[in-house]
């Protein structure tokens, strides 16, 4: 296996900005110097499925898709999600979680519960699993849907680039209007 | 960039101006940017086979043409594909084959690199975004060459993984705009197609000998005790695995450099085939008496990723954790807050019937708590089959067949005409929601806008209808619960086929029009008896709360109510179908001010 690589791993639930946020991701990635490939599992997501997406960046990557085991960063949307996808992340792999619960078909119906120890969970199988509630941050900063711009601050922590990187690609990402308060809103993320 | 936007960046740079296509997954987002570039004429065909011929006979008129649909739409042009192999092309044709291994948004998983054999059609298949852009303008200089249509091949993941590309100013290629009288190459009548067939057998010897020098098809030696033939996407699971392997990487699928493939084999100890869905180069390579590892230690069914193609070579799966395992609620995609498909298929859910579905989100209806659909195999299928049911089964309304009005247009019409000449009693549905919803709305023959946003003529359903001779055309509003269910249970009585166009645009399209943002909902808990119809719906925003579960405390407005029902109002879409169905009227809209 190419161990020069990093893997990220976006994952939750269709309509959460998550394809927006490794988009985002990846031109940080890219203008840093990286070589980078990006792939998503979407399929007809908008319609509430599961997403999850593929970030790899190294000096020369191949494949789009992670193996099993090998990623480095999970980070994710959704609860329920994370466990979903534990199995993606190294042993020692590092998790970040949005406090956030959306509910399945199933769940809604009363017909199965929703997994009620899912932190705990991941807390007993990994050593850095931070948990940040990104909606309410995003209500702070003005809109629950910039969710997805905290939790990119989150990540921004974790990655050894530069912050101009990252200011120079938030305000190529987002028309003026909605701009300082994504940049509020990663801020927060930033700082948690 | 998307393997999707490098196809249209490089057909741009290759100076192509004309493309006609299919939305269809993977496939799309090649045409919604290669329409936005300048100067370039792009189509939305009504279906697959359109298209092609549409391309074709822009190749005839000299131009270069490009033809786009994912893999199961190749089974609809597969008509004029075969015959458009023995004519040629005039100016240049490239069909793009979007193939969708794993089955992520289709309804099969064919391997589409059978079909360029069938057809005597040379194929390529990228591996990355920078190798799709320039795979382009290779195929279109193929074609011009040789004289056949050429494929390229993607999958899901060349089409929606995103890479680094490098860009270059376009070329401007002259074309020579006319036509050209030549019956002997294009009148496919016995006779001539006999002299084609000969002339397509030396193309293929030609094409065979240009595959052993092809570039694209290319050894990487390394480490010769394991060698890997690999072509597109696997070649990098592959890399990524094993770095150090060597490779023959082949980037023609079809015809295959068989003196090339022998050299390789003659440097390397072991040869594994790396290839997803069947053993086409396998079976190729085995026949040439060449021992390789292939489908015994891979999979037929599904993509694979690094750790798959590890497995399969070294036999055993390595640096996974160990984790217990845990049964979790399935997340399967739904119908959206406020689609216009949910009023319908709860009442076709509800009726004693068989409801013959096609391709479109309506599909996703099929499952609990609607329940509405109970088959899916084809666009058009609906049709047909509903007829045909219709045909055996005793008695009267107990077939509706149901599709898209995207679909219709795409594959409903001719089996619609059908069911009026051969006296069925079937009722068919038309869901119009004014869009091709799947695929992320595009335009379509009834929008009245084009793929380039010219407006045009729109097709009237009602009108066509009654054309092709059907007495019993009914429209509906689907928001409306009892009239939707009254109109399609008289239409079921009737004699005759009937058909029942349910209107109202996608929920989406809707939001993306900015028209009629609706009161969101809400449930009072004061007034809900528990009885879980509205649950009925399967509806995102609704769910279910037990009693025990909450804080407040709640009083029993029956003996055995568990609990009660909760709108997300920030979700809600404010459709009023919950509401139509609460016998206890416990929802409201919510207030401007809460």
């Amino acid at each position: 296996m190419n161990k020069s690589v990093q893997n990220v791993l976006l994952v939750g639930v269709g309509g959460q900005g998550i394809i927006r946020a490794s988009d985002i991701l990846s031109a940080v990635l890219m203008r840093a110097g990286f070589d980078v490939k990006k792939s998503e599992v979407h399929g007809m997501a908008q319609r509430g499925g599961c997403v999850s997406s593929h970030v790899r960046f190294g000096s020369k990557v191949y494949s789009p898709l992670t193996k099993k085991g090998d990623v480095d960063i999970l980070v994710s949307f959704e609860k329920l999600e994370t466990l979903r996808y534990l199995d993606y992340l190294k042993a020692d792999g590092k998790v970040i979680i949005n406090d956030e619960e959306i509910y399945p078909p199933s769940v809604n119906l009363g017909e199965e519960a929703y997994p009620a120890d899912a932190t705990n969970f991941i807390k007993k199988h990994f050593t850095s699993v931070k948990v940040v509630n990104a909606t309410e941050m995003a209500l702070r900063s003005g809109d629950r849907r910039m969710a997805n711009t905290v939790i990119l601050g989150v990540l921004s922590s974790y990655l050894d680039i530069e912050y101009r990187v990252w200011e120079d690609v938030l305000e190529e990402s987002f028309p003026p209007k909605i701009l300082s308060g994504n940049k509020e809103a990663f801020e927060l993320g930033r700082g948690v | 960039m998307s393997g999707n936007e490098a196809i249209a960046r490089g057909a741009y740079e290759d100076g192509i101006t004309f493309a006609s296509a299919y939305p269809g997954t993977p496939s799309t987002e090649i045409m919604e940017a290669f329409s936005k570039y300048d100067g370039v004429y792009a189509e939305w065909s009504p279906n697959e086979k359109v298209a092609l011929e549409v391309g074709i006979g822009a190749a005839l008129g000299g131009a270069r043409a490009l033809v786009v649909m994912k893999h199961v739409g190749v089974n609809v042009a597969a008509d004029p594909l075969f015959t458009a192999s023995y004519t040629g092309t005039e100016g240049g044709l490239v069909i793009i084959s979007a193939d969708d291994p794993s089955m992520h948004s289709s309804q099969n998983e064919q391997d589409n690199r059978n079909y360029a054999r069938a057809a005597k059609i040379p194929m390529l298949e990228p591996s990355d975004s920078n190798e799709a852009k320039e795979f382009i303008k290779i195929a279109f200089r193929m074609s011009e060459e040789f004289d056949t249509p050429v494929f390229l091949r993607t999958t899901t993941r060349i089409s929606h993984s995103k890479s680094v590309v490098d860009l270059e100013e376009p070329e401007t290629r002259t074309e020579k705009r006319d036509f050209r009288h030549d019956p002997s190459k294009y009148v496919m009548v016995p006779a001539k197609a006999r002299e084609r067939r000969i002339e397509v057998e030396k193309r293929m010897e030609r094409l065979r000998e240009f595959a052993e020098t092809f570039p694209e098809n290319r050894m990487e030696i390394q480490d010769t005790r394991v060698g890997i033939i690999t072509a597109g996407m696997p070649y990098n699971y592959a890399k990524d695995a094993f770095p150090d392997y060597s490779y023959l990487k082949l980037g023609m699928v079809h015809p295959l450099p068989s003196g090339l493939i022998r050299e390789f084999a003659s440097k390397v100890d072991k040869i594994f085939v790396v290839e997803e869905l069947d053993p086409f180069i396998e079976e190729q390579v085995r026949a040439m008496g060449i021992e390789v590892v292939g489908k015994e230690v891979f999979s037929y069914t599904g993509e694979f990723d690094p750790g798959i193609v590890e497995a399969g070579v070294t036999g055993n799966r390595v640096g996974e954790v160990e984790l217990p395992a845990r049964l979790l609620p399935q997340r399967p995609p739904n119908l959206c807050p406020g689609c216009p498909h949910r009023g319908l298929f709860y009442v076709l859910g509800k009726l004693k019937v068989f409801v013959t579905g096609d391709i479109g989100c309506y599909t996703l209806s099929f499952m609990k708590p609607l329940e509405g659909l109970d088959s899916c195999i084809c666009m058009g299928a609906s049709v047909g089959m509903a007829h045909g049911m219709d045909k055996v089964l005793e008695g009267k309304g107990r077939v509706v067949g149901v599709l898209g009005d995207s679909t219709f247009i795409h594959s409903g019409i001719t089996p619609l005409l059908n069911m009026v000449y051969n006296k069925s009693n079937a009722v068919v549905v038309i869901c119009d929601n004014r869009t091709t919803a799947m695929t992320g709305m595009q335009e379509h023959p009834a929008t009245g806008f084009t793929l380039q946003g010219a407006a045009t003529k729109a097709l009237d359903f009602v009108e066509l209808a009654k054309a092709l001779g059907i007495d019993n055309v009914r429209v509906v509003d689907p928001f409306d619960i009892k009239e939707t269910r009254r109109v399609i249970k008289e239409e079921l009585s009737r004699e005759g086929p009937s058909l029942v166009i349910s209107r109202a645009p996608c929920a989406l399209l809707a939001v993306k029009k900015k028209t009629g943002r609706r009161v969101p909902l809400r449930i009072d808990p004061d007034k809900c008896t528990g009885c879980k119809a509205c649950l009925g719906l399967g509806c995102p925003p609704i769910s279910w709360q037990r009693l025990e579960d909450m804080e407040m405390e709640t009083e029993k407005k029956t003996k055995r109510q568990e609990g009660i029902a909760v709108i997300d109002s920030a979700l809600c879409d404010g459709c009023t179908l919950c509401q139509q169905l609460c016998s206890a009227g416990a929802i409201e809209g919510v207030a401007d001010d809460e």
